[in-house]
């Protein structure tokens, strides 16, 4: 009943692991895509690069905020991690500038993955935000790198901006074949009224989990309304019937990321079941049913 | 709240030149083998499990890099935040022995006073040698350089152990290279065997992935793993993680300062 398809690749449900949860390592990604229908890497850079020191991942009311800042062994140093991946998969990639992105994509397409997501929106790094607020960048970039690859290209966008649909459309006129919705919210901040001092150590990080649902889902309804391309909608799901609100608003695939705080990976197959009981109760027989018709 | 709560140094006592026992000021449950994360305000906060986790918490440090040389600089009375418990800990059984190797015997320690078990606590001489006057009988200590307690490895003091005695199940903490070899001995002997893993860790709570192990999450998965799921993770004893995502030999990885 949860099987589906993206693009013709046969999926076991609508859920997607949200790049940056659990990692890379191939052996972790196997075990989520025992439950999951696709999931994501953590965003693979350029360079090596260490992220930020801790704490830059912890609980605030309603979610989680985060600096992690983007570590990644470097995309030349992937083989290791990502070989032996067996479930279907997406590799999130980002750069500083568009020739990082076409380098990464040209060398990531090198081990097949079935799609190539990229991280035009992390806000924890100092120019992370360029792309995905910025509608001639944004154009540019998913231009320059549909034409490295044959692999389907998928933008994940920022909720970070004053018209998100304008970003939206603009992905989709440069050959963006999907669109991911979205990436952490804010940034905010912590303070420990004690120590007189910000907690976390880039002071700053995104929000993500249950609070940001509200968010994801408005961003998701407004760009269905206006582009064509499929929608994997993230942010905030927790329960079967988030994931079923979700696709209402529009979304095609469902991302998971904060879900899996406490429960680990779990999650996946907890929201899974939860979806389907909920669409045998309201006599649903495809996920493709439920998609957009909050409308 | 997973946010670190803060706390002040009680005490601080000092175990060798190198190492040295922090009570916290804090009331946080803990059972043997579970951890907690510790923040020094505007440096860091890095895991470490309790060695003291009764009556008092405590933490045995030893000083080893840029995050524990500040905490050296502190002093009793300072602030630190902490936050957890974290991992799953150890599993109690009956008829059990607890092994630790250097700073391993920190949470060996606090097991053993939890469960009560008979221990062995190691290491290559006399002045590294941890917790020396805490425990009475049901401790032997082992010296590689037979400078206390018996002579040689604390593996060959346990092969010693296993051959006089049924254990059900033996605990382990310390280098990876010492616990893989407990692992062979407990197989030859037929007994359960618990060791507690060590991985850089970012969220300690299941989330982020810097601590995989293959498909396990050291911090929640673990850190205490047993030897079932030991076999089916080829990176223990082999790789491990640095703060990029790099996996790298074990060598590198214990070699890498951050
Ligand atoms: C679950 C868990 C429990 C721990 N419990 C304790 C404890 O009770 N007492 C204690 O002193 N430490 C413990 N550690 C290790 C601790 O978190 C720090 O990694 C260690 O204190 C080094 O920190 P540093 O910043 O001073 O050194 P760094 O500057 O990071 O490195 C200095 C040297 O320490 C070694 N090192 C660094 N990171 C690690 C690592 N992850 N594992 C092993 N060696 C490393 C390397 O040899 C390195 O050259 C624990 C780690 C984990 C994951
Ligand atoms: C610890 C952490 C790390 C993340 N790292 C990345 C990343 O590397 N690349 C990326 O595109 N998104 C990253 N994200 C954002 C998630 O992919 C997702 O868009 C966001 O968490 C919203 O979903 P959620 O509410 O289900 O967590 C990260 C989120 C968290 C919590
Ligand atoms: S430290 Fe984040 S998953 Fe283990």
């Amino acid at each position: 009943m949860l099987k589906t398809t993206f693009f013709g690749k046969g999926l076991k449900n609508p859920l997607v692991l949200a790049s940056g949860i659990l990692g890379t390592g191939s052996d972790i990604l196997n075990r989520v895509g025992k439950y999951a229908g696709l999931v994501t890497t953590k965003s693979i850079g350029p360079v090596e690069r260490l992220g930020n020191k801790n704490p830059c991942v912890l609980e605030v009311a309603g979610g989680i905020i985060n600096c992690v800042g983007l570590p990644s062994p470097g995309y030349l140093h992937l083989e290791e991690e990502i070989h032996g991946i067996n479930t279907p998969w997406i590799a999130s990639i980002y750069g500083h500038s568009v020739g990082d992105f076409v380098k990464i994509a040209k060398h990531v397409s090198g081990f097949n993955p079935d799609f190539i997501e990229l991280n035009m929106s992390c806000p924890n790094t100092s120019d992370g935000m360029a792309f995905a607020t910025n509608k001639d960048a944004s154009i540019e970039l998913v231009k320059e790198v549909k034409k490295t690859t044959k692999i389907r290209v998928i933008a994940k966008l920022t909720p970070n901006v004053t018209n998100i649909v304008e970003i939206a459309k603009s992905v989709e006129s440069a050959g963006a074949d999907a669109i991911t919705a979205i990436n952490s919210v804010g940034p905010g901040m912590i303070i420990n009224a004690d120590v007189k001092k910000p907690v976390l150590s880039f002071k700053t990080g995104g929000l993500t989990g249950p609070m940001i649902k509200p968010i994801a889902l408005r961003c998701v309804y407004q760009i269905y309304e206006n582009v064509k391309i499929p929608i994997i909608g993230t942010g905030g799901i927790l329960t079967g019937t988030d994931a079923v609100e979700m696709m209402m608003a529009g979304a095609s695939l469902v991302g998971i990321g904060s879900a899996t705080y406490k429960e680990g990976v779990n999650a996946f197959a907890r929201i899974a079941k939860e979806l389907e009981s909920w669409m045998k109760a309201n006599g649903y027989k495809e996920v493709k049913e439920l998609v957009g018709i909050a409308h | 709240m997973d946010q670190p709560k803060t706390c002040r140094i009680k005490r601080i006592v000092e175990e060798n030149p190198l190492t040295r026992t922090y009570f916290l000021d804090c009331n946080m449950k803990i059972s043997p083998g579970q951890f907690l994360m510790l923040w020094i305000p505007g440096v860091d906060e890095k895991p470490f499990v309790c060695s003291y986790s009764g009556k008092e918490t405590g933490i045995t440090v030893e000083k080893k890099g840029k995050f524990t040389e500040k905490l050296f600089m502190m002093k009793k009375g300072d602030l630190v935040g902490i936050r957890g418990p974290y991992g799953n800990g150890f599993t109690k059984k009956k008829n059990a022995i607890a092994l630790g190797g250097g700073l391993g015997a920190a949470p060996i320690a606090s097991l053993i006073d939890e469960f009560g078990c008979d221990g062995i606590i190691g290491a290559h001489t006399k002045s590294n040698l941890l917790f020396l006057s805490r425990f009475k009988k049901k401790v032997q200590y082992s010296t590689s350089d037979g400078s206390y307690g018996f002579k040689g490895r604390p593996t060959a003091l346990l092969e010693k152990k296993l051959s006089e005695k049924k254990y059900d199940v033996v605990y382990c903490c310390g280098p990876e290279g010492m616990m893989k070899a407990v692992i062979e001995i407990c197989r030859k002997y037929k007994v359960e065997c618990e060791v507690s893993l060590e991985r850089y860790m970012r969220c300690g709570f299941g989330v982020c992935g810097a601590c995989a192990c293959n498909d396990r999450l050291v911090c929640k998965d673990g850190p205490v793993f047993n030897s079932r799921q030991l076999s089916g993770m080829s990176d223990f004893g082999n790789k491990g993680m640095i703060k990029s995502g790099k996996k790298v030999p074990l060598s590198e990885y214990f070699a890498w300062r951050e």
